[in-house]
């Protein structure tokens, strides 16, 4: 079926999804390792790749891989309290939960990511995890990054949204500041903290597409808030704020709209 | 492999091995189809299959190939690297690759045993995986396992049963050991204690021996009235500070650490009229007056277990109560101490010391008989049951209010089995209805309800026992942080494994034992203390300790020195330097890329699972193959 392109099983209906699984070298992949051990048959769809620990699977690899074409992302860690390295899936959860957040900024479905803990004993589970993701990726159809220049440009800046500073650094002290309190010892309310976390997600992943949509080519503030379905004077205070980090710049005004361009980086296109 | 001289980077050279696994792989995949895909690669120069590739034959066909092929890289396809990886990564090395230069691409347990039944697309599958191998080896760089050297001295956090048979341990061993001990005097939680489980000495008696080793033995350094101040440094090289009470701060080096802390019994205020009625005491009072010989003659003992414990203020089992009520039962009923108020010269019970003497096989049947008759079956008309067998120890009444006893083990359940001997009663409640201890008419009584009867009781009592759990020492949290060790839900220190690693922590270096990671018994913490001594002497003796090449490296030009990643660590493993850049301590460090994927900066990367390695690997999956 994969020598065909892509294009053409989509047309001729003979798509078939392209999954790929990170799992925790301790659990999942163990549990992997048990379900082929059982004999626990799956459909061949998925790709598995091994990491020490599920805490190892930063945003920036699994939208990096959904931008590269992947239909669905698995991924697997220990059971809580399980896990091999004492709190990495507590992080894990936390990483997740951000990389839903964006690829749903980026109007990916966010249930072409799925996290499940799977045991070194749980081979069953494996299989059966593996064939309802399967079954539901079918269901969703392909995900159309490398069909859909759009898409692909929303889930690029997902990615470059998951490796700001803000995002990295929210995310990353999440699981500390839920479970320790802050540095004042303060406890931290979830849902306070989850609503910070949910408009930093926005916020940045907007900023990140107004410079994936104006590498391309100039545009204006209205043309970037229709094309984003943003609210233009958002647009501004977003690129207000981008000017000054110089990352765009404003250029040859089209009579009287000033259109923006991303400044590229280095070297980037 | 880089031309250095050049300082071009040559192309890979990469080996790819498909093993057939007898008919585990053969059987459901076309290897041959995938062997010849593998040739076709990128920077592949050699593929073949072999029918075992973890036989003899194998392993000499990989050594030959690297030298033949002049291979950089090798990846076998086969099995899974869980089982089988150290055993070709030896293979590896032993024809002069280095071990990080090898890959594992599993196709049985993850293709040919999953998809039994569509040769065609499980072919396709292994094709994939090897493509996806190869693309992660290109990527490989070899690593190297560095020797630290090791401070040949210990430190043990707590004076009492555990610490000192730790650190005893340790000295033994010729190792020079920091005995540090928040007290003036060594001893612990025991030194409270009047009699113990087990034994006719007393506590003081029973631990006096260990304490005179303890001081007799000169490469012991007691540090008394002091605390753990800081703790700085990693497995085999900790800089501790050692602050007193009123001496000055000392330090000291040492190359391992134990914990040994001790916990301390919860006081159960605002439970079963503590503190509200006179004569409802804990346990550890009780042990208290016993000791200063200040017990009001008793004529009717209540104990109540599980005080504040199973789900009331903690919710575990603090495993040792049963047992300590059971002893103190006995010691009543023996009339020990005097606490019913006869006098020590005229023993009242000659004829219940008498009982337990028989010979083992006689009491035995003996027992049994009695448990018979007392429950009631077998009884002979006529009988009554409260003559029988031992006297009830000049009346005293004794009852124990439980949930259920848990006299584990041979010893105790003997022991449990004298208590009722002895008329001890076991009455039963349910966490829904729990005993009531009120005052009437200026005397205690104890209300319950009875299970069996279902009826509400009363009785009179002069005494209430209440058994309160063991609890975490308040300052745990403080050694917790020093140390960089976890503590789990209910405040004790957690071990790496609860069953494999049970004195470990997760952090190298550093151990634990007795109270200070659950409730236990004397020879329980004792038998944890010398366990966790010989864990703790294992780098000591060595001398040094093997870093894990698999770690996180910092980018200095990248790190601001937000410090997410110190906070993230599980280990400890990262530290800031000088200059407020962070660092990582390779020897702490396990690999397991949770800063990687913290760091906000991208500025550290994990070796051998590096983002350019894992994301060729995953996207390799997605080309057209």
């Amino acid at each position: 079926m994969t020598h065909h392109s892509k294009k053409k099983h989509e047309s001729e209906g003979e798509w078939e999804p392209k999954i790929i699984g990170f799992l925790c070298n301790w659990c999942s992949y163990a549990g992997a390792d048990l379900c082929g051990v059982s004999r626990f048959q799956y459909p061949t769809n998925i790709r598995l790749v091994r990491v020490m620990c599920s805490t190892r699977i930063s945003p920036h690899l699994v939208l990096d891989v959904f931008e590269a074409g992947a239909d669905g992302i698995l991924i697997g860690g220990c059971h809580f309290n399980d896990c091999h390295y004492m709190t990495g899936n507590f992080h894990t959860e936390k990483r997740v939960g951000l990389m839903k957040r964006l690829l749903k900024e980026a109007g990916v479905d966010e249930k072409r990511l799925r996290l499940e803990w799977v045991s070194a004993s749980e081979g069953e589970k494996f299989s059966k995890v593996v064939t309802e993701f399967t079954e539901e990726i079918q269901k969703l159809g392909p995900c159309k990054a490398r069909t859909d220049d759009m898409v692909k440009a929303k889930i690029s800046a997902a990615d470059d949204a998951s490796e700001t500073f803000r995002l990295k650094a929210l995310v990353g002290k999440e699981y500390n500041l839920l479970s320790k309190g802050n540095a004042y010892g303060e406890e931290v309310d979830p849902e306070k903290l989850g609503g910070i976390i949910d408009a930093a997600s926005r916020d940045e992943f907007e900023r990140a597409l107004i410079l994936e949509l104006a590498r391309i080519r100039p545009m204006s503030v209205k043309q970037l808030g229709m094309v984003m379905d943003v609210p233009t004077d958002k647009i501004l205070r977003h690129i207000v704020l981008l000017r000054q980090n110089s990352k765009i710049a404003m250029e040859h005004p089209e009579g009287f709209t000033p259109v923006y361009k991303t400044i590229a980086i280095g070297g980037e296109q | 492999m880089t031309d250095e001289a050049n300082g071009e980077k040559k192309s890979p050279r990469i080996g790819v091995f498909i093993c057939h696994c007898g008919s585990n792989i053969g059987g459901f995949v076309d290897v041959k189809a995938v062997t010849e895909y593998a040739a076709t690669l990128p920077d592949v120069a050699y593929a073949t299959d072999n029918l075992y590739t973890c036989a003899e034959d194998g392993l000499n066909n990989i050594k030959e190939s690297i030298k033949e092929h002049n291979l950089d890289r090798v990846i076998v396809s086969s099995c899974t690297p869980r089982t089988h990886a150290p055993l070709f990564q030896r293979t590896c090395e032993a024809a002069g690759l280095n071990k990080y230069m090898f890959t594992f691409v599993n196709i049985r347990e993850h293709c040919s045993w999953v998809h039994m039944k569509d040769r065609e697309r499980a072919t396709q599958k292994a094709k994939d995986l090897v493509r996806m191998g190869v693309a992660r080896a290109r990527f490989l760089e070899p690593q190297e396992e560095t020797k630290i050297d090791v401070t040949q001295a210990a430190l043990v956090v707590g004076g009492g049963v555990s610490g000192m048979t730790a650190a005893l341990s340790l000295a033994n061993m010729g190792f020079p050991v920091h005995l540090v001990e928040k007290d003036n005097e060594l001893g612990g939680f025991v030194r409270n204690l009047h009699g113990l489980m087990n034994t006719k000495k007393s506590a003081g008696e029973t631990i006096e021996p260990l304490i005179d080793k303890v001081n007799a033995q000169k490469n012991i350094t007691q540090h008394l009235n002091s605390r753990v101040a800081t703790v700085e440094g990693f497995i085999g090289n900790y800089d501790v500070t050692i602050g007193g009470d009123d001496a000055e701060p000392k330090e000291v080096k040492v190359g391992t650490i134990i914990v040994a802390t001790g916990a301390v019994p919860l006081v159960p205020e605002g439970l079963f009229g503590y503190k509200e009625h006179p004569n409802v005491v804990t346990a550890t009072e009780f042990e208290e007056l016993c000791k200063k010989k200040d017990i009001p003659k008793l004529k009717n003992v209540a104990f109540i277990q599980c005080v504040g414990s199973r789900g009331q203020k903690v919710s575990y089992c603090s495993r040792i109560c049963c047992n300590v009520a059971i002893k103190t039962a006995i010691n009543i009923a023996e009339n020990r101490d005097n606490m019913l108020g006869v006098t020590e010269e005229k023993p009242a019970e000659a004829g219940g010391q008498a009982v337990e003497e028989p010979a083992a096989d006689m009491k035995a049947e003996e027992g049994t008989e009695r448990r018979r008759r007392r429950r009631g079956r077998g009884r002979r008309e006529g009988e009554d049951a409260v003559e029988e067998g031992a006297a009830p120890s000049s009346g005293v009444e004794i009852t124990v209010f439980n949930r259920d006893v848990m006299a584990y083990g041979v010893e105790h359940e003997l022991e449990f089995n004298k208590a009722r001997e002895k008329r001890v009663k076991f009455i039963r409640y349910v966490p829904d209805n729990l005993p009531k201890v009120t005052m009437k008419d200026g005397n205690l009584e104890v209300g319950y309800f009875h299970e069996t009867l279902k009826m509400e009781r009363s009785m009179p009592v002069d005494m209430v026992i209440l058994s309160t759990p063991l609890v975490s020492q308040p300052d745990a949290s403080t050694l917790s942080q020093l140390l960089k060790v976890p503590l789990g839900q209910d405040g004790f220190f957690q071990e790496a494994h609860v069953k494999l690693r049970p004195v470990d922590f997760a952090t190298d270096g550093v151990f634990v034992c007795g109270t200070c990671r659950g409730p236990a018994d004397i020879a329980e913490a004792a038998s944890q203390a010398a366990a966790a001594a010989s864990r703790a002497a294992i780098p000591l003796a060595n001398g040094f300790v093997q870093a894990e090449a698999l770690t996180s490296r910092v980018d200095e030009t990248k790190c601001t020195g937000c410090g997410t990643c110190v906070e993230v660590c599980p280990y400890g493993a990262l530290r800031k330097n000088e200059e407020g850049i962070s660092e990582v301590i390779a020897a702490a460090c396990k690999g397991c890329g949770c800063c990687g994927a913290t760091c906000p900066e991208g500025a550290i990367t994990m070796t051998h699972y590096t983002d350019q390695q894992l994301l060729a690997e995953a996207k390799a999956a997605l080309e057209e193959g």
